[in-house]
């Protein structure tokens, strides 16, 4: 202890140096925090300004005729005989349409029928051919479609398609741009909400303007009702039985260290393990959503476990000695006591694992979910079984996206993340709610 | 005093091992019913431990390990057939922390009742937490809100619900670990006249590091010194006149 006399008022040389430490210090944690949210900023923005455009979609308003010479020459309307004409029969009728609109409305265009057609999506013919097929009694009459438009002219009017870059593309011409803008004009195109894009299935490599996340969401919607089914009452049954009624042993130890190793595996290894088993030597379907669901639930499974345990350890030891105090039985006291008041932990838990398993994607590669799929699947039916029919999933078409050609399905992609995003904040929402609701103080 | 001399706990050779920690060392002792028998002693001395025996608390640590026999009118506690759950009913305790479920009040009292079946009815099971609720002398305070929730009572009235959730199931023995360690001097002293109203209907054996607390409210003192029961006998005589120099020691606050 030294006796110098140190006045309050200025510093020493000692606490200045504190001083100057903690203020690195704070700086150093605001940076990192400015950095992770430029970072947010950056994914974001990037995502959206490529993805938003997915849910606008460029459509033809043109008055198709159905001439019965070219449709139904037997004259007896049976859809199975009028099958036999195919998209190809019906593309000229669509043509035609168009180059009517065009009259109507008076614009001038030196372009050939058939590049003008090309303004029309190759999708289009299908549509009308369905809708003919489901009415044949429109043959001989007209009606007016809503047709999408080809993928260069949506991109045209997205921004994506420019005059000049229209100038070196094989796929257009600044002239079909023109008639496209003319058309605009004229009110025959318009741009507008694409309820499609979250409806419709997948659209081949040629059609990006077509393809949708359809059978996508509702892979994903089965795989997810798959995993919660099996994975929050298995994990919450064998958190319970370790947490509460296993005895201390050294078989115990292994378990809890596997299970939190299970945790940390590469998610690909359970693609592995699920075509290995469930595919190779259960022999359930590829592609199922069946099989994604209990790849995903064998996935999630550690993470339930973990979290419901911690939450089961968080409960105070005294409210399960008031309950074995007044003689409850060691199942009662968990159930009636423990249970309850983990619940909100074992919630947002199982919760951050549906949405950690709805966004993997490595595993279902494996296990063919990959697959091209146009075919909306049932939950169930009596040849594939439960959840048994091919299938993808929203993660699985994003990676299958980003792998195609066509300029067009970078905006589909960008547009699928942007529909997982929004999927995973309604989650993590449902899970804060939840644990508000029933968080209880004691 | 009005002691009866009805024996109702009977310990013979009470050995409690902790792994290799042998923290109760031949324990016998003789506990009257209808009467307050206090345990003291210095921290860590086994008194805790040893109440917990009573109503095999101890079975839910696993580490520990009792012989002896401890016998509740002539039955052995620890026999092969008897099921804790039943025992626990009998033999109704009080923490040393209050600790209400996080339920209503009505909740609280009615739980031990609504698992053991000892009601038939929605107004029988009203009868036995307004009963519960009276002897605990804390029917008044909380007849109004009887929906609201346990947690929400100050400690002492908190303290007094979990005695009423243990009176509820019409338990035969009361034990309490250091009922009053965690209340001020107001609410001790309410605690402290149910005990003594108690001890009309029960045999209440309380744990305390209070010797005034055990002067005031029991009949007999047991002394508990390193996991020895040092001296038993007559409150009154183990404060004024104790026999082994240990307890006169504590008493007198040489050690402890």
């Amino acid at each position: 202890m030294s006796a110098m006399k140190h006045s309050l008022l200025t510093l020493d040389a000692r606490t200045k140096k504190r001083n100057a430490a903690e203020k690195r210090f704070k700086a150093c944690g605001l940076s990192a925090i400015v950095v992770a949210m430029l970072a947010l900023v950056v994914l974001l923005v990037s995502v959206f300004g490529s993805g938003a455009s997915a849910f606008r979609q460029t459509y033809i308003a043109i008055e198709v005729p159905f001439p019965e010479a070219k449709l139904d020459q037997s004259g007896v309307r049976d859809p199975d005989v009028m099958s036999q004409v195919t998209t190809l029969g019906y593309e000229p009728l669509l043509v035609d349409g168009l180059l009517a609109a065009i009259d109507a409305a008076g614009i001038a265009t030196e372009m050939s029928d058939k590049d003008i057609g090309a303004l029309i999506s190759k999708e289009a013919p299908a549509t009308v051919r369905n809708f003919v097929l489901a009415n044949p009694d429109v043959i001989g009459s007209s009606a007016t479609f809503d047709l999408l438009a080809s993928g260069r002219i949506d991109g045209f009017f997205k921004g994506r398609v420019t005059m000049e870059s229209a100038a070196l593309d094989g796929n257009t011409s600044p002239e079909a741009l023109q008639l496209a803008q003319d058309l605009r004009d004229a009110g025959i195109i318009q741009t507008r909400f694409n309820w499609n894009f979250l409806i419709a299935p997948d659209a081949s490599d040629q059609r990006p303007e077509a393809a949708g996340l359809g059978v996508a969401i509702l892979g994903s919607l089965y795989m997810m009702i798959v995993v919660l089914v099996l994975a929050l009452p298995i994990g919450v049954a064998a958190s319970i039985y370790l947490e509460e009624f296993a005895p201390k042993t050294w078989w115990t130890d292994v378990i809890e260290v596997n299970i939190s190793n299970l945790a940390a595996v590469p998610s690909i290894v359970y693609g592995i393990l699920g075509l290995a088993i469930f595919i190779n030597f259960m022999e359930f379907n590829q592609s199922s959503p069946l099989v994604g669901g209990l790849v995903l639930t064998l996935m999630t499974l550690p993470t339930i476990i973990i979290s419901t345990r911690a939450s089961l350890k968080s409960v105070p030891p005294s409210i399960r000695d008031a309950a074995l105090g007044v003689g409850a039985s060691k199942m009662q006291s968990v159930l009636h006591h423990a249970l309850p008041l983990a619940a909100p932990g074992i919630l947002t838990g199982t919760i951050i694992g549906l949405a950690q398993a709805l966004g993997e994607t490595a595993p279902l590669l494996l296990i063919g979910m990959v697959a091209f799929v146009r075919e909306y699947p049932a939950a169930y039916t009596p040849d594939a079984g439960l959840f048994g029919e091919a299938s993808t999933a929203l993660p699985v078409q994003v990676f299958n996206w980003t792998q195609r050609a066509d300029p067009g399905f970078v905006e589909r992609a960008s547009g699928a993340i942007i529909t997982l995003l929004v999927f995973l904040l309604i989650m993590n929402t449902i899970a804060i709610v939840l644990r508000r609701k029933f968080e209880r103080r004691w | 005093m009005s002691t009866e001399d009805t024996i109702k706990i009977s310990a013979k050779n009470v050995q409690v091992h902790y792994d290799d920690t042998h923290a109760i060392k031949d324990v016998n002792v003789e506990i009257a019913d209808k009467a307050v028998t206090a345990f003291i002693g210095p921290s860590g001395c086994g008194k805790s431990t040893f109440l917990r025996c009573i109503n095999r608390m101890n079975d839910t640590i696993d580490i520990c390990r009792v012989t002896g026999e401890i016998l509740i009118d002539g039955e052995d506690i620890y026999d092969k057939r008897v099921d804790p759950v039943q025992l626990r009913a009998k033999v109704g305790m009080v923490f040393q922390k209050p600790n209400p479920f996080p339920k209503s009040i009505y909740d609280n009292v009615a739980y031990g009742p609504r698992i053991h079946g000892l009601a038939n009815s929605k107004s029988e099971l009203d009868d036995i937490v307004e009963n519960a609720l009276r002897r605990s002398a804390i029917w008044d305070e909380v007849k109004d809100r009887l929906q609201a929730p346990g947690t929400g009572l100050s400690g002492g009235q908190q303290q007094r619900l979990c005695i009423a959730r243990a009176v509820a199931t019409e338990p035969q023995v009361l034990l309490m670990d250091e009922p009053c360690s965690s209340l001020d001097p107001i609410a001790t002293v309410q605690v402290e006249e149910l005990i003594d109203d108690l001890r009309k209907s029960y045999c209440v054996v309380i744990v305390t590091h209070s010797m005034h607390q055990a002067a005031r409210v029991s009949q007999k003192t047991a002394f508990f010194h390193l996991g020895n029961l040092v001296e038993f006998g007559d409150t009154d005589k183990i404060f004024t006149n104790p026999e082994d120099p240990r307890t006169e020691s504590y008493i007198s606050g040489r050690i402890g």
